[in-house]
Formats: C-alpha cells, structure tokens, sequence
C-alpha cells in the first residue's frame, strides 16, 4: 500500500457478492455478508427502486459496518446489498476542469437537469462525458518504454495540453505496441497498446483511482521554496505560501474566511485552482458558480472557471460523502500534479471534514478524544496535508499541490483539536482576528500571531525591520491603553503611527476592489520597499497632533495610490505629490 | 409486514424498543396506551429490534401497549387550508379547527442542488430602520436573532411577520411559553396578518420529542409554498430550545456527546434546517429568521457558534434594540445598492458617527471634559437611538433615508459627515446653498 503500486481495482471480482441488511442506525447500516469483503469497498444499499452508494468502514466477524452516502431512510433490515469489489474512487480523464462535482464526483449541473430544484436520492450520473470526443495527438511510438505516470499522448482541455497517461496503478516499465493516430476519439477508446512481456493492457483516456490513497507516480518529493503568488500583500511578503506548500487559515465566523479563500481561488497565480466546498453554506459556493464563468483570468485572457473545478459538498447535504469531499478533491489535484502543473487546492472548511469523521466515529461507539473527535484525527488531518507538495515527476519536470484549509474552531479558540491537529503539518498560519474583523481590517490576518515557513517575496532585512515596527507599535498600543495618549512618550507615538500607516496601506487590502484586490509580485516588492522607506525615516514632531495629521496625509497618499493602476499617469503623478510630500518632511527633520 | 405488536421489550428514555420485522428506517408508528394514541418514529433497526422514538413521551407506556406501524414517514399537509391554522409539533391542530389529510407531504426532504441556487437579489421590508437601512433583509436569506433571555425578540419577530412583504408566513415556535404563544396569535389575528399565517407550536409543557419536528414541519410547508410561486417567511422561535431539545434526545441515546453535552452533529442539524432557505429560479422563495438566545450573553456558546457559522449574519438583539455594530446582514450588498443612490452612504456614515458617539460617552463616563465636537456627538447619538433604533419606529425605507440626512443637518457640517459632496448636494436638507455655506469651517476633526 505504500509505493503505489496499485491497479485501482483491488481485486476486483467477476461474480457478485451480496450481502442483507441487519441495522441501520443514521447513515450506518450493519450488513450480513457470507464471502469476503474489503475495507473501503464500495457497495449499493438496494431500497426499494433504489441503489444508495455506501462504503465499507468496519468489519466485525460476519457483519460489515457501511457508511450509506444518503439518507437511509426506508432501508429495511433484510434489504440486499450489492458489493463492486472496487474502493471509492474517481474518474480521471480529459473534461474534469470547468466542472461542478459533488463529493462523489457527480456532475450537479447535470443532476439538476435530470431532478430539478432538489438533489435526488440515488440518482448517479458519470462524471466525465463519454460520447465527446477529444483530439488525441500522441506522443510515444511503438517499442517506446514507459511506466505509470507517463504520457502517452496531449488533448486540448481549455488552457493545457491535457496529457493522456499510464495508469498509475500499473506497475513496472511497460513497451509501447500500438499509439492510435492523432485523431478524434471518445474518452473510453483506447489510444495506446502497452505491453510488460507477460500482458498486453489497452491505455484509454480515462483511469480511475481509488480516493482515499495517494498517487505517488513520480520519482521524488522536493522541499518547496519557490512562492505561489496570490497578490495578496499580507501573505506573499508577511505569510508566503510556496508551491508545494500548505497553508491553513483559522477563524471564528465573520472573520472573513471564506472571502479570502475565494480572492485566493480568484488571484493565485496556479495552473489549476481546485475549491473544496466542504459542508459549508452552498451561497458562497454560488457565487463561484454564477460568477467565475464571466471573470476573466488576467494570466490567460480565458474564463477563470475554465482553470477551475468545484468540488461541492455544502452543509445540507450529505454527511458521508462531506468526508469523501475532501479526498475526491486531492486526488483530482494528484491527477493534474501529474501533468507537470502547479495545482491550489483550496478546502473549506476542514472542520466540517472533522465533524463529519466524529458523526461517523460516534455511530461506530468508537472511544473519543478530545471533544470527541476520534483519536486517529491527527493522523488523517496530516495524511490530507501531506498529499500536497512539489515532486520531480519521472519525465523530470516538477508539478506541485499547494493545499490550503480554511478552519473554523468552536468559539474561535484555537486550542481545539482540529486547528491544533493542523497546525502540526502546515508550513504556513494564516491566523483571521475576530478583533481584525471587528475593525474591519480586510483581510483579518493576524499580523503578530501569524507565521509561515516559506521564503518571502520581499527582502529579508525590510521584512524583519517591519516586523519589528509591528511588534513595537502593538505595545506602544497596550500601553497607551493604561496611561492614555497624553502619557505616551512622542517617540512611542510616532512608532504606534508607523505600525498603523504599515497595517493600513500595506496589511489591509480592500478584496472587492479591481486593483487594489490584485497586488503583482513586482508591484508588492517596489510597493513594500516605498513602505519601509517610510518607516525607516526617523521623521521629527512638533507634538502628537502634527504627528497624527502628518500620517494621515501620508497614509491617503499610499492608499489612493493602492486603487490606481502602476502604469496609469494618475498614478505617476500621486507618486511625485508623494515624493515631494515626504523629501518636505524629511528636511523639516 | 404485519402491522400490530404488543410486545414491548424495552422502554428507556423516550426510546421503546420493540420486536418487529420489515419495518422501514425513519417510518412511523402509531403506539397506544390506554386510550390514548402518540406517533412514533424508529430511529434504530437492530434484526428484529426496532427502536422508536415516542413523540409524546414514553410515560404510562406499558409493556403490552399496542405498536402499529404506519410504513411511511412523517408528513404534513401542505394544503391552502393550513393558512390561518395553528398545529402542534406533531401536526395536530390547535385551534379547534379540523384535522388535514390533504396534499400530505413527508417532512426533511432533500437538499437543493447548489446548482440550481441563484446569487439572492431582492430586499425584503420590513419598516424598521436598523434592518432596512443598515441591514437589510434579502430573500432567501437565513439570519439568526442573537439575544439574551427577556429581550423583546417575540415581540419583534412578531412585528417583522407584520409587516414584512411576503405572500405567506410560517412560524415555528419551539419550547415556547404558553404566553408568547397567546401573544403571537392575538398580535397577528389583530393585525390581519392570521390568514396568510401558518403556525407550528411547541410550548413548553409540551412533550420534548415535538420541538425536534417543528423546523422539519414549517419548513417542508414552506418549501411547498415556495415552490408554487410565494415568498414565504419562516420564523423560528427558539433555536436554542431546539439544541437544546436535541442535546436532551442525544444523552437519552447514549450518543457521546461533543462540547458542553451537546451532540457531535449539531452543526449538521441546524445547517440542515437553514439551509433550507433558498430563492427558487423561476418560483417563490424562503427567507429565515430564527430567534437563537444566548446562555449568559455568550456569542461562543456551542448554540450561536455553530449558527454564525451556518447564517449569513445575525441581528445582535441587545437592550431593547438591534444592536448596529454586532449585526451584520452579509447579503446587504447584494440589494442595497439598488434601492437609493444615498442608501450605502448613509448606513456607513451614519454608524461610523453612531460608533464615535459611543466613544465620546465612554469618556463622559470617564470624566472627561466634553469638546464643541463631543456635544454634537451626543446631540447626534441621542437622535440617532431615539429614531433609527427604537423598535417602535416603523417607516419605508426612504423615509428612513430621508429622516437619517435630517438627523445629520440638525447636528453636523456636512463636511463632518464624511459623504460625498454630490450626494449631499443632492440629499442635505435645505439645498446645497445651505451645506456650500456651512463648508468654510468643515472640516472632519479626527
């Protein structure tokens, strides 16, 4: 189980096997079985007309505990179960970007056409469509040697050169017999013939692979360093996420989580955004949908729904297939990792993934943890965590998965287990601030308490000495809470009105805004440098009011200057008004 | 299937136990004890024991009672006739009217495909300024009321079902006092409103098994409502009487419980019920508000964080009035900028000058000396609480507006206000000779 050599199937067998139903407590039926079964194999629960999916968790004896995907109600005890013999898994293949799945991998769009306003129980639909055919051009020759992983072929998908690969799952090299011509063909045609001397396999367009392990069909895993750009300036230059890396972000509600993971999905500068809405509110999801069709994606002048797919698992809906939520997610991003992209996967929010995993645990009268969560939490939070990163794939390219999960800790406290489980294996913390929200500084991350592991954009000494500034002027503030403004010394003042004018024209950054929503890693190095000048600059005052009116002037300087383009001349012309504003007081000094 | 047993091997909590066969999971059963007849739910099959969940309480249940089962779920009749009736938690009538047959629908179905969900886009009225103006109702919105117990948050659910425009209101009253229950009936019967009414009553003295159905029930009504074209408001009053209830249920199942006796899938329960809310493409809507009070004030208290989480903001109901800084409508956006040119300009001047009064009395209370600015401060706040935030004031959205620029004039330069000279050029009572005027010695003090 450990070097991937997998074929996806699992011994997967011809005759069917049955099982009847023996109890039913929530979505957990107890099933009878007479031959074998495995774990995590896939089953239908048979009620009445209908087929509901479920998934063996447990084995005890002649009996299997299996998590039903739906509502259980009317199942029956004695009702029949068919079991595939086959893991939970996805399909991979050409056409998964743009779309909108469910925690199943079930198109909703097409679902709504075929059931209406409301989700309908046992109703399945195939993920990728079937009959649309995809121009194939191939790019091995018979007698070429290959292994899982590699790329026998490209179709167009939208911005990529989909690539068509080996199974993941099929060991050892392979000999090339037969490519299919360049050509139109359906996903489930095969495009290449592969031989390992003992048996010849067909290479279609398609592969499924079984969720719930990794794909590690790549040579090795690298250390990230290189940063994933997300234009938001409190993260690339305080907080940088690096390709490969994982990030999560905390915060009790109203904090603005989700508005930051969606101006993240919006502006990372990734191949391929992956947005894992897990058991949360389906309004926000809603505005991904309606909205990104028409946003355009400035790095490609495509749709930003075209690098995008949607993974929605929202609070209503099921609580089992929430759980599979997030691995159909992370193998979607492994598939496209394998092509040599840069993938952000974006899971929000991980605790619902949490709390589903402790519903199931408490119908299984599992013996809790913490807050009865169960014990192995820990462990699945970092198996999730640790399918991300940077890995050198056998072609000798480099793919990534950067994974950030948004948290929501019970009360907004940390110490709970969930965000303490996670920020064992994150490398970077993205800590949202009731009290920045309150204040309404967007976006909510916590200036002092936050940290990464990643290197910065902007230079190191500027960083630390804006740092300092921050630390400095956060006591300054405490203090001047006890003895009043009238108490603090002027150059602590001043000190406290460099930490604002930092976190105000730098920290805060209005999302909703075009411009001032997108910072480019060019304009944040030469914009933070302009900003640590300033506070570099040992400015003298008269007294605390010219002080306060001096920053206030400079703080609307920079800020009008956040909302105009770098190229435009409005911008040019504010930054000259800005120059002599600041050579002026300079020499007051 | 047979349909009758008598032999009832176990009765604990509100669970009975009994040995049956082919029963279907969630359906209902029928169990009587001496005469008198109280629905029942199986919410556990284990081979031939299946345990049921006896709505009216398993006391005076002997042994021998009869358990007949029905092999369906629970349902409710989402007929016309249910407007201006008033039910119990199980769907009994409680007014004197007769029982429903008709157009029964099963209760808790199924969720709505996020795909078919539209971005909301119109603003409910309500007439009461601090949501109207500063945050403003939209349909298919689901907020909660945040309160302490004995705030007037029946008082103001049952104004906002007044005088909200919507074709069809729901309330859901769960662990209510009798009183409240008697209160919402007169007020609404005295208004007019009964007739486009429906009413799901739960009153304390009821059996607590009730108070877990009544959401299920007003909500499945209202989704039958919503589908055939009207926009219907649910009211919901207690939420934390619902929690509550479930907590009850959970520890009586030896279910392990999560964060203060609560049940792990609280979240997932109440996320079930409000997301329900959803405005139909094509079709009618459903907007929830839901009274949620706070044990002790306290707005981290598994009940209201597990609801921040799930709404989309809340009413922060403190003092008397809907507090301005801890309410938050998130949908406000959506429809506030296609009501009036000057709406969003006011809300945010208008409660940023509210937030610098407060500070100004905070250092009254301190004793310090009060500036020329600091009295105008407390001039403005002292208008602003007597007409913006009192529950009694009941006016349209753009008189509200227009009261809110008088209360700026009496008190402030419009320059002080921080809006934007062409709106106030437009809207500063007087004309703009009066605010140019005024202007020379404008400035905003800091």
């Amino acid at each position: 189980m450990d070097d991937g050599e997998h074929d996806g199937t699992f011994g997967m067998t011809t005759e069917r096997k049955l099982g009847e139903v023996v109890g039913v407590n929530g979505n957990m039926v107890t099933v009878a079985f007479d031959r074998h079964v495995i774990q995590n194999e896939m089953a239908y629960v048979v009620v009445g007309e209908t087929r509901l999916k479920a998934e063996v968790i447990r084995v005890r004896g002649e009996v299997a505990d299996l998590q039903v995907f739906e509502s259980s109600a009317g199942a029956r005890v004695g009702d029949k179960v068919e079991f595939t013999g086959e893991l939970l898994s996805v399909m991979l293949g050409p056409g998964l970007l743009t779309q909108v799945y469910d925690g199943l991998q079930n198109p909703l769009p097409e679902l709504a056409r075929q059931a209406g306003f409301f989700l309908r129980r046992g109703l399945y639909v195939t993920p990728l469509d079937e009959a649309r055919p995809w121009e194939f051009t191939p790019a091995v020759k018979p007698g070429d040697s290959v292994c899982a992983g590699a790329a026998v072929g490209t179709v167009p998908e939208g911005i990529f050169r989909h690539r068509i690969m080996v199974p993941f799952g099929w060991p050892g090299h392979w000999r090339v017999t037969w490519v299919a011509a360049a050509g139109a063909y359906p996903i489930t045609a095969a495009v290449a013939r592969v031989s390992d001397g003992r048996e010849e396999r067909a290479v279609t367009m398609v592969q499924r692979w079984p969720v719930r392990v990794p794909v590690t069909a790549y040579r090795e895993k690298l250390l990230p360093v290189e940063t994933l750009v997300t234009q938001q300036r409190i993260v690339d230059t305080f907080f940088p996420v690096a390709k490969g890396g994982t990030f999560c972000t905390p915060g009790p509600f109203g904090a603005g989580k989700t508005v930051l993971q969606h101006a993240l999905s919006r502006y990372s500068e990734a191949d391929v955004v992956i947005v894992a809405a897990c058991g949360e509110r389906a309004g926000e999801v809603v505005e991904i949908l309606r909205e990104y069709p028409e946003l355009e994606d400035p790095r490609t002048g495509r749709k930003l729904i075209d690098r995008t797919i949607i993974i929605c698992n929202t609070s209503s809906m099921p609580v089992a297939a929430r759980e599979a939520s997030i691995y159909t997610s992370v193998t979607l991003a492994e598939y496209y990792r394998q092509m040599g992209l840069n993938v952000l996967l974006l899971a929000d929010s991980t605790s619902r993934w949490a709390q589903a995993l402790r519903e199931m645990s408490g119908r299984l009268e599992e013996i809790p943890g913490e807050e009865a969560f169960p014990a192995y939490l820990e462990s699945l939070i970092a198996g999730f965590y640790e399918r991300g990163g940077l890995v050198r794939l056998h072609s000798g390219e480099t793919g990534s998965i950067t994974i950030g999960g948004a948290v929501s800790p019970a009360g907004g406290n940390f110490e709970e287990p969930v965000t303490q489980a996670t920020l064992k294996v994150v490398g970077c913390f993205l800590g949202l601030s009731r009290d920045r929200a309150n204040a309404r500084r967007y976006p909510a991350v916590h200036p002092l308490d936050s940290w990464s592991k990643y290197p910065s954009l902007s230079d190191a000494d500027d960083l630390a000495f804006a740092r300092r500034i921050l630390q400095r002027g956060h006591e300054v503030d405490q203090m001047m809470k006890v003895v009043g403004e009238e108490g603090t010394p002027l150059a602590d003042f001043a000190l406290y009105l460099k930490s604002e004018f930092l976190d105000a024209v730098y920290l805060q950054q209005n999302t909703f805004d075009a411009i001032d929503g997108a910072t480019s890693a060019a304009r944040q190095k030469a914009s933070f440098r302009r900003v640590v000048d300033v506070l570099r600059t040992p400015f003298l005052f008269a007294d605390k009011d010219e002080a306060r009116s001096f920053f206030q002037r400079l703080r609307q300087l920079f800020t009008d200057a956040n909302y105009l383009p770098m190229d435009g001349e409005k911008y040019q012309a504010l930054d000259r008004q800005t120059a002599e504003f600041l050579t002026a007081a300079k020499k007051e000094a | 299937m047979k349909k009758v047993y008598h032999r009832i091997i176990q009765i604990s909590g509100n669970v009975i136990t009994v040995e049956a066969e082919d029963v279907p999971y969630n359906s209902l059963a029928e169990v009587a004890t001496g005469g008198r007849v109280s629905l029942a739910q199986v919410i556990r099959l284990d081979r031939r024991r299946v345990s049921l969940q006896v709505f009216a309480g398993s006391r005076g249940i002997s042994t021998d009672s009869e358990v007949r089962f029905l092999g369906r779920p629970m349902q409710v009749s989402a007929s016309p006739d249910v407007l201006g009736r008033i039910f119990t938690g199980s769907g009994s009538p409680r007014d004197r009217g007769p029982r429903l047959r008709d157009d029964l629908i099963d209760i808790g179905g199924p969720s709505v495909n996020p795909a078919r969900r539209i971005i909301p886009r119109r603003m409910i009225r309500t007439g009461i300024p601090m949501i109207d103006v500063f945050n403003s109702l939209v349909e298919s919105q689901k907020l909660p009321i945040f309160s302490i117990p004995g705030e007037p948050y029946n008082a103001l659910l049952a104004r906002i079902a007044m005088q909200a425009e919507v074709d069809v209101i729901v309330i859901g009253g769960m662990g209510l006092k009798h009183d409240d229950y008697l209160f919402f009936r007169n007020t609404l019967d005295a208004h007019g409103a009964l007739a486009r009414s429906v009413m799901f009553i739960h009153t304390a003295a009821d059996p607590v098994v009730e108070c877990l159905l009544v959401p299920d029930m007003a909500l499945a009504v209202a989704e039958s409502f919503a589908i055939g074209g009207k926009r219907v408001l649910v009211l919901l009053t207690d939420m934390t009487n619902f929690a509550d209830a479930l907590k009850e249920i959970a520890v009586t199942m030896e279910q392990i419980p999560s964060n203060r006796g609560y049940p792990g899938d609280l979240y997932t329960q109440l996320a079930a019920r409000y997301e329900k809310a959803v405005d139909f493409e094509g079709a009618g809507s459903i907007t929830i508000l839901a009274v949620t009070t706070m044990p002790g004030d306290d707005v981290t208290h598994p009940v209201p964080d597990n609801t921040g989480y799930i709404t989309e903001g809340q009413y922060y109901l403190s003092g008397g009035r809907i507090d301005p800084f801890g309410s938050l409508s998130r949908l406000k956006q959506q429809v506030n900028g296609r009501t009036r040119n000057d709406h969003r300009a006011v809300m945010d001047n208008m409660i940023r000058l509210y937030a610098d009064y407060r500070e100004t009395r905070e250092k009254l209370a301190m004793g310090f000396r009060m500036s020329g600015w600091d009295r105008k401060l407390l001039q403005y706040g002292e208008r602003f609480e007597a007409r913006m935030m009192d529950l009694s004031v009941n006016i349209p959205l753009e008189e509200a507006l227009d009261l809110g620029w008088q209360t700026l004039a009496e008190c402030f330069q419009p320059a002080e206000t921080g809006i934007k000279s062409d709106l106030v050029a437009e809207y500063w009572p007087g004309g703009t000779e009066a605010a140019t005027a005024k202007d020379g010695n404008g400035t905003t003090p800091a």
